[in-house]
């Protein structure tokens, strides 16, 4: 089960990772990109990371809407809509729940999924975050019935194989897109920071 | 890395806090979120002008706000798209009544956000908010199967040329028109001598040879469709111009307006050298130069380079072109 406190501690775990992975990040954005996502979702993150310790939320959705709408209001590019319309989508499922379960965090996680969909237009194979995204979901859905423990570990085996599979596609999204078979070869910093979204998950909220 | 910095992190901030001080008859900036204003604004009954996009791109947007161009421009993060709050904010503001317009570079992230901001502006109720996508560079092939083709060199053009009918009071309706139709009738076509440094990465966006060059780049230092050995300007310009009238099927007789633009770390000589050659293939294929504009005014940081633009012009646009603009980085017609 998570309540409020193992949600904040997951938001706090993805800030310091993807803080300590900034460089990295704008690197594969480099290879492929404009470089700058390393440096967007560590500010992103700051911001997000200092809300628990500034004020208190009633509510896990509440917190998540927070994070969501800072994260479009600090994040810029694609990943700012992207990421803040994940956490304002999870948000929707989780009213009213104050430890919330596998089935819970499956629906949340369903929703948010949707939510990048929705906002990004991307489909499977695009070389996008979604390409780590849904294997992630479809891993825990599977695993749900274990529990939450096991279904998040699942996740995180499921987005990290397909940020890993991004590697050998041709980007037909974003920035990349624009390079055609030159995109080939590089993994996605958008799939790479999602999957790190999932493994944070997997260690804090379980 | 060298540059005129103080941090990375300060870079925007700061340059807007010079903008404000240099043009303090013309521009209010509003510094917590970075949007620069025309000061005489909002206008009463004139449909307002709203674009923006990520820093590193100057004189583009901000210096383009100013009577007869844009009322309001906001600046992202450097190469990042602004966020739906500026957006927001900056489209309440110069609503005079007459409805505001977005103009957006088609790139992922501007578009996105763009969006965001109307979806928020709609449940918020009030203005009434047209948008028109500019994406009119010629290097991104297949754009079906990608994000679609860059906006470039024809967002500056339609700038001017949209910012005069609003002055003259056009309707919201008429504005977009016209925007979108120079969406469709303008094309473009980039290439660079080197990479560019974004401040807060350090080090070169990409790494290239002395005596290579990239063709079919944008302006955010994303590598472009391909590598090749440094050829003559006249070589590079026909690289240049040839696709991007192939993809206007611009015939004999047509006027256009002809952009040669720099991409910041090109000097102004060897704009004018390229626009000599743009200016001799013209000629060669038959078609009219009704205007030319010639500079840096979409740039990328300090990357070396440029970029041909090529605007299909009949007498309207012509007269609209002609008209009085008053913006640190446009001004003429006073």
């Amino acid at each position: 089960m998570a309540d409020l406190a193992a949600f904040q501690s997951w938001i706090g775990d993805f800030a310091a990772v993807v803080k300590d992975n900034e460089e990295y990040l704008t690197d594969l954005d480099r290879a492929i990109g404009d470089a700058d996502h390393g440096t967007n979702m560590a500010r992103g993150m700051a911001k997000v990371a200092a809300l628990a310790e500034a004020e208190a939320f009633p509510s896990i959705d509440t917190y998540l809407k927070k994070v969501g709408m800072t994260l479009v209001s600090t994040v810029g590019g694609a990943s700012g809509p992207l990421y803040g319309t994940f956490f304002l989508r999870m948000a929707g499922p989780l009213k009213g729940i104050e430890d919330a379960d596998a089935s819970d965090v499956g629906e949340a996680l369903r929703a948010g999924v949707e939510g990048v969909l929705a906002r990004g237009k991307a489909e499977l194979e695009d070389k996008t975050m979604y390409d780590a995204w849904l294997p992630a979901l479809e891993a825990f859905d599977a695993s749900s019935a274990e529990g939450l423990g096991a279904a998040l570990a699942a996740a995180a085996t499921g987005a990290a194989d397909g940020r890993d599979a991004t590697k050998d596609l041709i980007a037909r999204k974003g920035r990349a897109s624009y390079l055609g078979e030159r995109s080939q070869g590089h993994i996605d910093p958008g799939a790479t920071s999602t999957a790190m979204l999932v493994e944070t998950a997997a260690r804090t909220l379980a | 890395m060298k540059k005129l910095i103080n941090d990375p992190a300060d870079v925007v901030d700061e340059a807007l806090h010079g903008m404000a001080l240099a043009h303090p008859d013309h521009l209010r900036v509003d510094h917590d979120l970075k949007i620069v204003y025309r000061k005489d604004g909002p206008q009463q009954g004139k449909v307002g002008l709203v674009s923006g996009g990520g820093s590193g791109h100057e004189p583009m947007h901000g210096g383009f706000v100013g009577t007869g161009m844009l009322d309001a421009a906001c600046a992202g993060e450097m190469f990042t798209s602004p966020v739906p709050e500026q957006m927001m904010a900056a489209t309440k503001a110069v609503d005079g009544g007459a409805g505001v317009l977005h103009i957006v570079k088609n790139y992922t992230g501007d578009v996105m956000n763009f969006e965001m901001a109307a979806e928020l502006a709609e449940a918020d109720a009030g203005t009434e908010v047209k948008s028109v996508v500019t994406d009119d560079d010629v290097a991104v092939k297949d754009s079906l199967f990608t994000a679609g083709r860059r906006g470039v060199g024809v967002t500056v053009l339609m700038e001017k040329i949209v910012g005069a009918a609003a002055e003259e009071g056009a309707s919201l309706h008429d504005c977009a028109d016209l925007a979108t139709s120079i969406a469709s009738t303008g094309r473009s076509m980039g290439m660079a001598l080197t990479s560019c440094t974004v401040p807060a990465a350090g080090k070169p966006t990409f790494d290239i040879g002395d005596d290579e060059m990239e063709i079919g780049v944008g302006i955010h230092g994303e590598p472009g469709r391909e590598r090749m050995k440094i050829t003559s300007a006249k070589e590079i310009a026909a690289m240049l111009v040839e696709p991007v009238l192939a993809d206007l099927s611009a015939a004999r007789g047509d006027g256009v307006i002809a952009f040669v633009n720099g991409m910041g770390g090109t000097p102004l000589i060897e704009l004018y050298l390229m626009y000599n050659e743009v200016a001799a293939i013209l000629e060669k294929s038959g078609v009219t130069v009704a205007r030319s504009l010639v500079g840096n005014y979409m740039t990328s940081l300090d990357m070396a380079g440029c970029s041909v633009t090529l605007l299909k012009a009949e007498d309207t646009l012509v007269r609209l072109w002609d008209a009085p603009v008053n913006t640190p980085g446009l001004r003429w017609g006073l």
